[in-house]
């Protein structure tokens, strides 16, 4: 009997490591979140909006078209369970939710294709109404057709800081400006490495002139001061320092917030997978080899849930994780084409290298935050508060300090404080980062209802 | 009442009628709750930790900020519910009588 394959999450990574399996003549269970296969980046629209992929990916239309079709042709060989929550793994097992419902699902292979939310920076006032993540505003956009206010403010580094800027004009929105925390000449240095994927690059510069040319103000260098607004109301306004020392406001309704992107960790964390620091993007990652196997033997690991290598580079993650399951299952393998993706992956990492040097996370801002700046946007815990966590109650990292102050145990579980909490645990200690540990992934990994009722025994 | 968000595009769908606290709202067919309520509305529900309203935040089911209760008291996630007719939101907190029992 063949041995049983899950897969967790249907975006690029999941969707090439479902085709590499059933390539091989398995049948795995694919598990998504989602409603529609398609992840994040490529999500697809819903059914009766009918706007062309040109519109929805721009550049990436092709990409995402392949992606969402080549699921749908593996629809039949596959055990699909879309709106479906893994919310733990535990013995050989993972625990799925759907509709009030919960069974655990035995696996002898586990490919966690998890994929990566934004990773924010405190800014004062982004706990008002009109803040949102950068990620959320574009599917906003994709998903909806909507802008996520009259006048919108995009404020943190990456390049999808200017992909969404960009998106939002080309949908006819209002952009009042676009202001990156990282120096222009961090993008200069970068280049060697960005030149590894130079349609990317093109893109990326063609999309800052034509928000130039559109009239936008694109700032680079800049220090956020505040998001002003009222509680009733929500956003007004957004102010930062400019590279050149003078205070700059920009009036706004919506302010979009994003410093790149962090890898969901939590399921990987949950299968016991091993974590080390990662110096250049400042968080941890899990532990993989080349092809995706993670230390504990079943376990595999693709796409922006492993490593922030993009979407591209998801769906060359994905199709060799299932290469490296397929291969310790005693199948027999291409190998070519597993020398062809792992040299893909390797451009990838140095692009992405060039990417942390260029749209750096500003961890000095992070450890500056002011104790009356809120961290964690779920409950209203101050820096202040977060500090007295070190200083009064002697909390050595980040775990213990969630206790004390509860930043990183509210609704969203550290995933919107997390890295900002242990830049600032660890420079009040005077210790590097690392130092200040990593949060650890609970389970459930998300809300799930009380009265969820298990169905398999 | 102008809301949070604007429409761009695709604003060709059939009208779905909801209310949100009472007054009845008009939104979209395929509208997500968030989308419904933030085309005529400012926000979702206030913090329960600060004097903020809150208008959610990832819109991809991470953040959980955007949950609301419908008038039978069930929490739906507003970002990742399609709107129903007929649907009858609340963006008050629930309130619990903590009485003791005589």
């Amino acid at each position: 009997m063949s041995e049983k394959v899950v897969i967790v999450g249907a975006g690029p990574a999941g969707v090439r490591a479902a085709e590499a399996l059933v390539r091989a003549g398995l049948r795995p269970i694919v598990i998504d979140e989602g409603t529609r296969s398609g992840g994040q980046i490529y999500r697809r629209q819903p059914e009766g909006f009918k706007r062309p992929y040109e519109t929805l990916y721009g550049s990436e239309a092709r990409r995402a078209r392949s992606v969402h079709e080549t699921f749908d042709a593996l629809r039949p060989d596959i055990d699909y369970r879309p709106e479906t929550l893994v919310w733990n793994v535990a013995e050989g097992h993972v625990w799925a939710a759907r509709a009030g419902e919960t069974e655990a699902i035995a696996y002898d292979r586990l490919i966690v294709c998890s994929g990566a939310t934004d990773r924010l920076a405190p800014v004062p006032g982004w706990q008002l109404a009109g803040c949102y993540s950068l990620g959320g505003s574009q599917v906003a956009l994709k998903a909806q057709a909507c802008s996520i206010g009259g006048e919108v403010v995009f404020m943190g580094t990456g390049p999808l800081l200017y992909y969404v800027a960009s998106q939002y004009v080309k949908a006819g929105a209002n952009v009042a400006a676009v202001l990156d925390t990282s120096p222009f000449a961090g993008r200069v240095k970068a280049l060697p490495k960005l030149t590894e994927q130079p349609d990317l690059l093109w893109q990326g510069m063609k999309l800052t002139f034509g928000l130039k040319r559109a009239g936008v103000t694109v700032l680079s260098g800049v220090t956020p001061v505040e998001i002003s607004g009222d509680s009733e109301i929500g956003v007004s306004g957004v102010t930062v320092r400019t590279a050149s020392g003078t205070l700059s406001r920009f009036a706004c309704d919506a302010v979009a917030m994003g410093w790149h992107l962090r890898p969901e960790t939590q399921i990987a964390d949950l299968a016991r997978a091993s974590f080390s620091f990662d110096l250049r993007t400042r968080q941890w990652l899990p532990e993989i080899d080349g092809d995706g196997r993670a230390l504990v033997p079943g376990l595999y690991l693709a796409g922006d849930g492993a490593k922030i290598l993009g979407a591209r580079s998801a769906e060359v993650t994905g199709e060799l994780a299932a290469i490296a399951a397929l291969a310790d299952m005693g199948h027999a393998i291409d190998k070519d084409r597993r020398r062809h993706l792992r040299a893909m992956r390797a451009r990838y990492v140095r692009f992405a290298e060039g990417l942390a040097e260029a749209f750096p996370w500003p961890h000095q801002f992070v450890a500056d935050t002011a104790d009356s700046t809120v961290v964690c946007r779920c409950e209203g815990v101050t820096a202040g508060t977060l500090r007295a966590s070190v200083s009064e109650a002697f909390a050595t990292e980040t775990n213990r300090a969630k206790s004390f102050s509860r930043v990183g145990m509210g609704r969203c579980q550290g995933r919107y404080c997390g890295n900002a909490s242990a830049e600032i645990v660890s420079a009040l200690r005077g210790e590097p980062v690392e130092c200040s540990g990593r949060l650890r992934g609970q389970a459930p990994v998300k809300p799930i209802p009380v009265a969820t009722a298990r169905t398999d025994a | 009442m102008t809301g949070r968000f604007r429409r761009l595009d695709v604003t060709d769908r059939a009208p779905v009628r909801l209310t949100v606290d009472g007054s009845e709202i008009t939104a979209l067919e395929g509208d997500t709750l968030m989308v419904a309520m933030l085309s005529s509305g400012l926000a979702l529900r206030s913090a329960e930790f600060g004097p903020e309203r809150r208008a959610g935040f990832c819109l991809m089911g991470a953040c959980q900020d955007c949950w609301v209760r419908d008038t039978q008291g069930n929490a739906l996630r507003a970002c990742s519910t399609v709107v129903e007719n007929g649907q009858s939101i609340s963006t008050q907190p629930m309130t619990a009588d903590w009485s003791v029992a005589p």
